[in-house]
């Protein structure tokens, strides 16, 4: 469902953040992608919505050229794709339910829609009590879980999280990791990247790992080497 | 049903942002209102030279004087004549006897000339015509039409005399006098309304900046460019209004404050009555500046983060 076909990356005329990257992830995978920093792995997720594009390569999704989208076409592609960051990235004007809302309402769900599935994702990430807070007066891990719950809210056909657990203790890391799963289960498409080692090993799934823009080693059920 | 939900979404979600982010719209609506008020009182500055300057163009006029024997028949043939000028603004013929009437109470506590008035026998004042040009400067050419009429070989010769030509250098410094108030008022309205539009811009695209973030955040949920950006507009359109209605109400204590002073100073012209008689025009003017411009500055300034 997206392939990177000999893709190549540089800033401004620097080194290559990505190198000649030729990978498939297929539907219903939850693919760990692991490195250091500045290893290319953002990039690499960046791309997948969009927000980079390739210098040299193609980004195909469902086989359409990332490169060749037109604006409208774009924000389809990331309604199918939902997003997690390290910085959560919420709305702070906005409530947890709003900030949910929104992504409806950017998607022209229907109010009735609206009301019936906020509620239902804020209880997969149980956090129905926190509907009227705003972002401020969360903790980290409760702010990581309502930006998964925005993610996951469309349906989206893959959820990209990028090292979503960078900011979180164990315990909500364990939360997140384990919402993510659950999200994998039922059938969307996973993308994680992380510096957690022990994330990835209880995972026990594909990992990607790469080294200065380059991918140097796809496992199956992989284990964090580095 | 989309567009309208849509539009619902974005209006609703433009006033939240407004009362939501209440310390920057705060600032955001008082700049505003400084911006306006300062137009609204140009506005009214205007209004008060324009009625100075007419009031002195009021005061102009050429004043024809016929001999004592013309025909009256003459008269007032010259008078259609010079009411049909396209320069004319109006044309008053005083007879004779009026004359004398506005002469005697001119002078009535002077007893000597009132005296030697009624040793004459015969009324000594001819008629005349009193003309009002559409501008000062169009003397001049009537002026020289009445010259040419009246001059040896024109068609009247019972003139005695047409004060222009006493008046002449009056006129004309008058002319250019009243000419470079209007240019410079011109100029300074039109480098006051740069200056407030920048200042509302700049205001405008600082509060949005601190929402950069926020707006590449709603790219990447997939909102399209215009649901970022119609909040935003609705906001700024929201920090005109509400600008523009502050810089209305308090102009109203400044007018109270002005009014007298300016009515002895000014003469016919009182800031107070303007206020009062202008207000949906002040309304409209100041109120739809503000939204004009708010939405306007928030759209530009949003453009600027819709990199995505």
């Amino acid at each position: 469902m997206i392939y990177f076909d000999k893709v190549t990356k540089f800033y401004n005329g620097g080194m290559a953040a990505l190198d000649d990257v030729t990978i498939t992830i297929e539907p219903g995978e939850f693919v760990s992608i692991v490195g250091h920093s500045g290893a290319g792995k953002s990039t690499l997720l960046k791309m997948i919505f969009a927000e980079e594009l390739p210098t040299e390569g193609t980004v195909y999704f469902e086989s359409n050229n990332i490169a060749h989208f037109r604006k409208k076409d774009l924000n389809a592609l990331r309604r199918k794709i939902g997003t997690v960051f390290q910085d959560f990235r919420l709305l702070p004007t906005k409530t947890v339910y709003e900030n949910i809302a929104f992504a409806m309402e950017a998607a022209g769900q229907s109010n009735e829609d609206i009301a019936a599935d906020v509620p239902h994702v804020l209880d997969l990430v149980d956090l129905s009590e926190k509907m009227d807070s705003f972002p401020r007066e969360l903790s980290g891990g409760e702010q990581q879980r309502v930006a998964i719950a925005r993610a996951i809210v469309n349906q989206p056909d893959v959820v990209v999280a990028d090292e979503p657990t960078g900011n979180l203790d164990p315990i909500s890391t364990y939360e997140i990791v384990q919402i993510l799963k659950k999200i994998n289960d039922l059938g969307t498409t996973v993308i994680l990247t992380t510096h957690n080692k022990g994330v990835i090993d209880s995972l026990g799934k594909r990992v990607i790992t790469m080294d200065e823009g380059r991918v140097v080693r796809d496992d199956k059920t992989g284990h964090y080497v580095l | 049903m989309s567009f309208w939900l849509n539009i619902k979404r974005v209006s609703r979600a433009g006033f939240i942002g407004f009362l939501r982010n209440g310390f920057v719209s705060i600032t955001t609506v008082l700049i505003m209102t400084i911006v306006l008020f300062v137009m609204g009182s140009l506005m009214t500055g205007s209004a008060a030279l324009n009625s100075v300057l007419s009031q002195l163009q009021d005061k102009v006029d050429i004043n024809v004087y016929f001999l004592t024997d013309a025909p009256e028949n003459q008269m007032l043939e010259l008078r259609d004549l010079v009411a049909e000028l396209p320069e004319v603004a109006d044309v008053q013929y005083v007879t004779r006897e009026e004359a004398l009437a506005n002469f005697r109470e001119r002078h009535k506590d002077d007893q000597l000339t009132i005296q030697a008035l009624e040793e004459l026998e015969d009324n000594p004042l001819g008629a005349s015509l009193a003309i009002h040009a559409k501008e000062t400067s169009q003397y001049e050419g009537i002026a020289k039409f009445l010259e040419n009429e009246t001059a040896v070989g024109g068609s009247f010769q019972i003139i005695e005399k047409i004060n222009y030509f006493q008046n002449r250098v009056a006129i004309n410094k008058l002319t250019s006098i009243i000419d470079a108030s209007e240019k410079f008022g011109f100029f300074v309205t039109l480098f006051l309304i740069v200056v407030s539009a920048l200042i509302v811009f700049n205001t405008i695209r600082l509060a949005i900046f601190t929402t950069k973030e926020e707006i590449g955040v709603m790219q990447l949920v997939g909102a399209s460019d215009w649901y970022v950006q119609g909040p935003f507009i609705i906001e700024g359109a929201l920090y005109g209004f509400a600008g523009g209605l502050l810089a209305l109400f308090l102009l109203y204590p400044v007018s109270l404050w002005l009014g007298p002073a300016s009515q002895a100073f000014l003469g016919s012209f009182n800031v107070l009555s303007y206020y009062i008689n202008n207000i949906g025009w002040l309304f409209l003017s100041m109120v739809g500046t503000g939204v004009l411009l708010g939405a306007f500055s928030s759209f530009m300034a949003v453009r600027r983060y819709l990199r995505l």
